[in-house]
């Protein structure tokens, strides 16, 4: 392995393949994460308001959402989309659809958690205050729930969002042209393991650890008690 | 419906399943089992090794984040090729390697979560570092990391179907294997359907003790 590690040659091969498969690899994963995060978002948004609504249909069916999605692997999900969908919309699904849909639905369904158990960490108290008020629904959520529930879940969402990057990868098990299916196919074709992997390995890293870095600075910060922003005083 | 059903779950169809998600079961379990024994010694070097011993602290951080910011599937395969051995070993090892980064960090939360009197009074009490450790310690931080710990097993199950791609014979795999002799479209529907449903109940199964327990704590 140590050997391998300083193979020249083996080197030259992966400089070779990179422009042609690793780059393009990388970006398919990007784009799969980014598309399949905005999914996953508002999936997460509608749901997660469907679970805190006083409608008891809406709740019902986000705990449905929730606990199936939840509690299947990705990969059954992913599978099932890849042999299905096509009877669906009668035709081959693009790969990129296919991962979109599979990790933003799948995500959808934690982020969901995230931002129900974020609004619920809002005290009631604050809902009642604002309908004394005179606010409605919509603008209490707007100026009194969201901004208190956002600084909450940011820490989690970053967390989701890392843990969809890293689920990108099932795309690899139905060929789906991103950036584990390059490596593996590369490096099972020709066997120079370490340099398939572990370029690949450090090109997702490259993504997730700013990310894991940022849900902890998130973490900290929403652990600390805001400070009054000065106000000017009114001569 | 009968027609359409009878050949997916024939004697032979089922009990071949069964050997998959028994399979999968054992992963499982070996996996969670060796994670904690990995994650809490990783969490303690975490934890305690300060000053000199700082760098081995570093180290385990770096462990941690490596396998935190990559993919489980790479590792699968990576280590399918690069080490010998029983297939199933491989596969519990590489399972561990990934379920370790993230059982240390669990175990570091509960870690943190111990009043520091504990150890000043295990101290006062002539308590060994290892002393208090094993009778003091460790049976609080575990007993409070249960629902968390709990849902890292889901997480576990869920990832076993990883292996499919390695040929494990866990239960998506020798799902897989039926599903490759039907040609129905039905038939193919109802069998995921049922695999579906097997994760389901086992997982949500766990995730009802979750609940169950996160009550029972705020209470």
């Amino acid at each position: 392995m140590i050997t391998d590690l300083f193979n020249v040659k083996r080197w030259e091969a992966f400089f070779k393949v990179l422009p042609g498969q690793y780059i393009p690899g990388f970006l398919m994963t990007l784009r799969v994460a980014l598309a399949g995060l905005l999914l996953a978002l508002v999936l997460g948004i509608i749901f997660g308001l469907f679970s805190t609504s006083k409608v008891k249909i809406c709740k019902l069916l986000s705990r449905i959402y929730v606990e199936f999605f939840q509690n299947t692997p990705l990969v059954v999900q992913v599978f099932f989309y890849y042999a299905c969908l096509p009877y669906v919309i009668g035709g081959r699904v693009p790969k990129f659809t296919l991962g979109v849909i599979g990790v933003g639905i799948y995500h959808g369904a934690y982020i969901s958690e995230v931002i129900r158990t974020g609004i619920e960490a809002v005290p009631r108290g604050q809902f009642e205050a604002a309908y004394s008020q005179g606010f409605n629904y919509l603008q209490t959520m707007r100026y009194i729930v969201l901004p208190q529930t956002i600084k909450i879940i940011m820490p989690s969402l970053a967390n989701q969002a890392l843990n969809l990057v890293k689920n990108t990868s099932v795309l690899a098990m139905v060929a789906g042209m991103d950036l584990m299916y390059y490596a593996d196919s590369w490096g099972s074709d020709r066997g120079y393991f370490v340099q398939a992997y572990l370029p690949c390995a450090l090109m997702y890293f490259l993504i997730c650890f700013p990310l894991a870095k940022l849900a902890r600075w998130l973490e900290v910060r929403a652990k600390q008690t805001p400070v009054p922003k000065k106000r000017k005083e009114v001569a | 419906m009968g027609a359409v059903l009878s050949p997916i779950f024939t004697k032979a169809n089922v009990s071949f399943m069964m050997q998959g998600l028994v399979m999968t079961v054992l992963i499982a379990v070996c996996t969670i089992l060796l994670s904690l024994v990995f994650g809490t010694i990783m969490a303690m070097i975490r934890h305690f090794c300060t000053g000199k011993r700082a760098v081995l602290s570093a180290l385990a951080g770096a462990y941690i984040e490596i396998f935190r910011c990559t993919p489980n599937i790479l590792w699968i395969l990576w280590i399918r090729f690069t080490m010998q051995g029983d297939p199933t070993f491989k596969a519990i090892f590489s399972c561990t390697l990934f379920t370790t980064a993230v059982v240390a960090e669990i175990v570091r939360g509960g870690l943190n979560g111990i009043p520091k009197g504990q150890f000043e009074g295990a101290a006062s009490q002539g308590f060994s570092f290892w002393q208090t450790m094993f009778l003091i310690v460790l049976p609080q931080t575990y007993k409070s990391i249960i629902p968390a710990m709990l849902s890292q097993v889901i997480t576990v199950i869920k990832d076993t179907s990883f292996l499919k791609v390695v040929d494990i014979a866990e239960f998506m795999r020798n799902s897989s294997v039926v599903m490759g002799q039907l040609r129905m479209p039905a038939q193919i529907l109802a069998l995921y359907v049922f695999i579906a449903m097997v994760y389901f109940v086992i997982c949500f199964s766990l995730s009802c003790v979750v609940r169950y327990y996160q009550k029972k704590i705020r209470t």
